[in-house]
């Protein structure tokens, strides 16, 4: 049954376009397709194997030849995961500053809106998964790295805390390079707030379920990523504290081929369940029916 | 004089001169003490110039230099009867975090802090001070006993950043540090945090979310090491000393956003040039703030960090042309 809901042609939940359009942001025309990101065809940077860019649309981003998971943008990862109608997003309009001056970010900024048509590395908002409500932040890692900062942890922070009023389940879905450098430790501090506002979310015996995709690493992953009372990796996902390019550089360890993949996090007990793209749906919706049963939230 | 940094230089060739002119004078019987006296005048004039703009990337060589006083330095001269407790019961014993019990002002408290080594050999037990996911938890779980005997907790934060190595992943680095976040703040104690050195991300917060958060002077607190920083925006990590200017880490450019609460001054030159000037500032600054939280309910000094952290970050609205229209 389940099935059936996938293979339809389901629109993206639906986001109101206006706000895409506003000044400094990118016009109708220089906005990337979204529906064929790189062409017509698409190259799996895992197997190499070329594809219809429609027909891995329709295979959720994840390579017909080798299972290779995509990264996925917020947007379609609200459109894969949520019911078609009733997506309600909070703080669309919530940018950043540049609070330090830092040299080249604002420049930053403002191109990595035009790369990814979003205005920040985070959507969250209300809507169901199978017809159960449920507040969602999802993060893009198209937008600088999907780092943290101060809207970031904003925005995570007041949908925690929106869900905690509301006494709904909360899923976040997680893809970051860790904190962003250029808000320095305003960043950081973004790691305790949004930890502290998932205390107050847990004391309440509110769900919580991290689901964490390709990659997530540093203060994301050593903070709400980490905190689920269910955590759910994608297939290959990398999650880790410290990328594998530092440890190399620091320590010089050898590390294991699968080092820091979701397997790798299931074999040493940091995850739950590893679990492909094409069944998320199905396994959050069962996951929330289960919790609702006991009435409460 | 030992441990000199690069921009103390002239200092200390003057002090040479003038050493060796006493040396000379008394050798040869001759009489410089006016000369000297001219000399001790234009040393402290340049001293007083030289400490009074320590430039952030000075500041980041301070805060590492070898000879500062670690955490287990301080807590012997800040504390009375510290008694040592070891291990996380889960795994091991972190040697890059030391904690226990000790009285301040004769209270009993629990202390914590990152523990760098003294030599090579102390720094190869310790991790140089940068705790594997067992450090965490152990600092944790003597947390957690504090606030089941309503003892305060106070933490020292002195590292380069949690270890990155392959073993603390495979224990879960991430999920410790995020562990730590969450837990420090649903503690109805008090909790005050000392910045001592070098504050670096993640593995410094794991141990930091306190009530108050207090740095030494010259201490430093940063989302990534400076010289990590350069190495990922110009990758260049010789750029460190540009990325430390950039990324506002100092005690001053902290207090200034408002993410600590005080700064503790060092004896001139730094905390290594006096520890018990170091550790009596400290000592008086840590009575205040616990004096003033006592005055808290547990409910009370949870909400106190709550709204602390709450309230950390700028962000903006875009202008909605749409939303202008309704209003």
């Amino acid at each position: 049954m389940f099935k059936d809901l996938f293979q339809k042609k389901r629109k993206y939940a639906t986001i109101p376009s206006e706000r895409l359009g506003t000044a400094g942001q990118p016009q109708e025309g220089e906005r990337p397709k979204r529906e064929i990101p790189e062409g017509l065809m698409n190259k799996c940077a895992k197997c190499g194997t070329i594809q219809y860019s429609k027909e891995l649309e329709k295979n959720l981003k994840v390579c017909q030849e080798c299972g290779h998971h995509m990264r996925l943008n917020a947007l379609e990862r609200i459109g894969m995961t949520l019911d078609e109608t009733g997506f309600e997003e909070f703080d669309a309009d919530m940018i950043s500053v540049d609070p330090l001056k830092f040299p080249g970010y604002a420049a930053k900024l403002e191109q990595q809106t035009m790369k990814s048509g979003l205005r920040d590395a985070v959507v969250t908002g209300q809507g169901t998964i199978l017809g159960q409500p449920v507040v969602v932040a999802v993060m893009s890692f198209d937008f600088f790295t999907g780092s943290m900062g101060s809207v970031v942890g904003e925005k995570i922070t007041r949908a925690i805390e929106i869900a905690t009023d509301k006494r709904l389940p909360l899923i976040i879905f997680s893809t970051s390079g860790g904190a962003r450098m250029q808000e320095s430790i305003l960043s950081l501090m973004q790691m305790a707030k949004t930890s502290a506002a998932l205390a107050r979310f847990n004391e309440q015996g509110g769900l919580y379920i991290s689901v964490i995709t390709d990659p997530t690493t540093g203060g994301v992953s050593a903070s709400f990523a980490t905190l689920g009372d269910i955590n759910i990796a994608e297939p290959g996902a990398v999650f880790g504290f410290a990328g594998r390019i530092v440890i190399e550089q620091t320590i010089r360890q050898k590390l294991p081929d699968d080092f820091q993949t979701a397997e790798f996090n299931l074999a040493h007990g940091q995850l739950d369940m590893v679990i492909h793209r094409k069944d998320m749906r199905s396994m959050l919706g069962k996951l929330l029916e289960m919790h609702a049963v006991k009435g409460g939230f | 004089m030992s441990g000199v940094l690069p921009f103390e230089t002239p200092l200390a060739e003057m002090r040479k001169k003038i050493e060796e002119l006493k040396q000379f004078g008394q050798e040869k019987g001759i009489d410089f003490t006016d000369e000297i006296a001219r000399l001790e005048e234009r040393y402290s004039r340049l001293e007083e110039e030289i400490y009074s703009s320590i430039s952030p990337s000075q500041k980041m060589h301070l805060a590492r230099h070898q000879q500062r006083p670690t955490s287990l330095d301080l807590i012997q001269l800040i504390f009375t009867d510290f008694i040592e407790l070891h291990g996380d019961r889960l795994y091991g014993d972190d040697l890059a975090v030391v904690g226990g019990l000790a009285k301040l002002n004769g209270v009993p408290v629990t202390v914590l802090g990152q523990q760098r080594g003294k030599d090579t050999k102390d720094n190869i037990a310790r991790f140089f001070g940068s705790p594997h996911p067992e450090g965490f938890r152990k600092a944790l779980r003597l947390m957690q006993q504090a606030n089941k005997f309503n003892r305060p907790i106070i933490t020292f934060i002195d590292t380069k950043g949690a270890y990155p190595g392959n073993t603390a992943e495979e224990r879960g680095q991430s999920e410790a540090i995020a562990r730590n976040l969450r837990e420090m703040s649903t503690f109805g104690v008090p909790i005050v945090c000392v910045v001592i050195g070098e504050g670096g991300s993640g593995g410094a917060l794991a141990m930091a979310v306190g009530n108050r958060v207090l740095m030494l002077e010259h201490a430093i607190y940063s989302v990534i090491s400076p010289n990590g920083a350069a190495s990922i925006l110009w990758k260049d990590a010789s750029k460190a000393d540009q990325a430390a200017e950039a990324m506002k880490i100092t005690a001053q450019d902290l207090l200034e956003m408002e993410v600590i609460e005080e700064i503790i001054p060092e004896p001139k030159g730094g905390a290594h040039r006096n520890y018990e000037e170091t550790a009596s500032a400290i000592q008086s600054a840590l009575i205040r703030h616990l004096t003033e939280l006592s005055a808290m309910d547990a409910c009370e000094l949870k909400e106190d960090r709550y709204r602390k952290f709450r309230k950390i970050g700028e962000f903006d609205f875009a202008k909605n042309e749409q939303q202008d229209a309704i209003m």
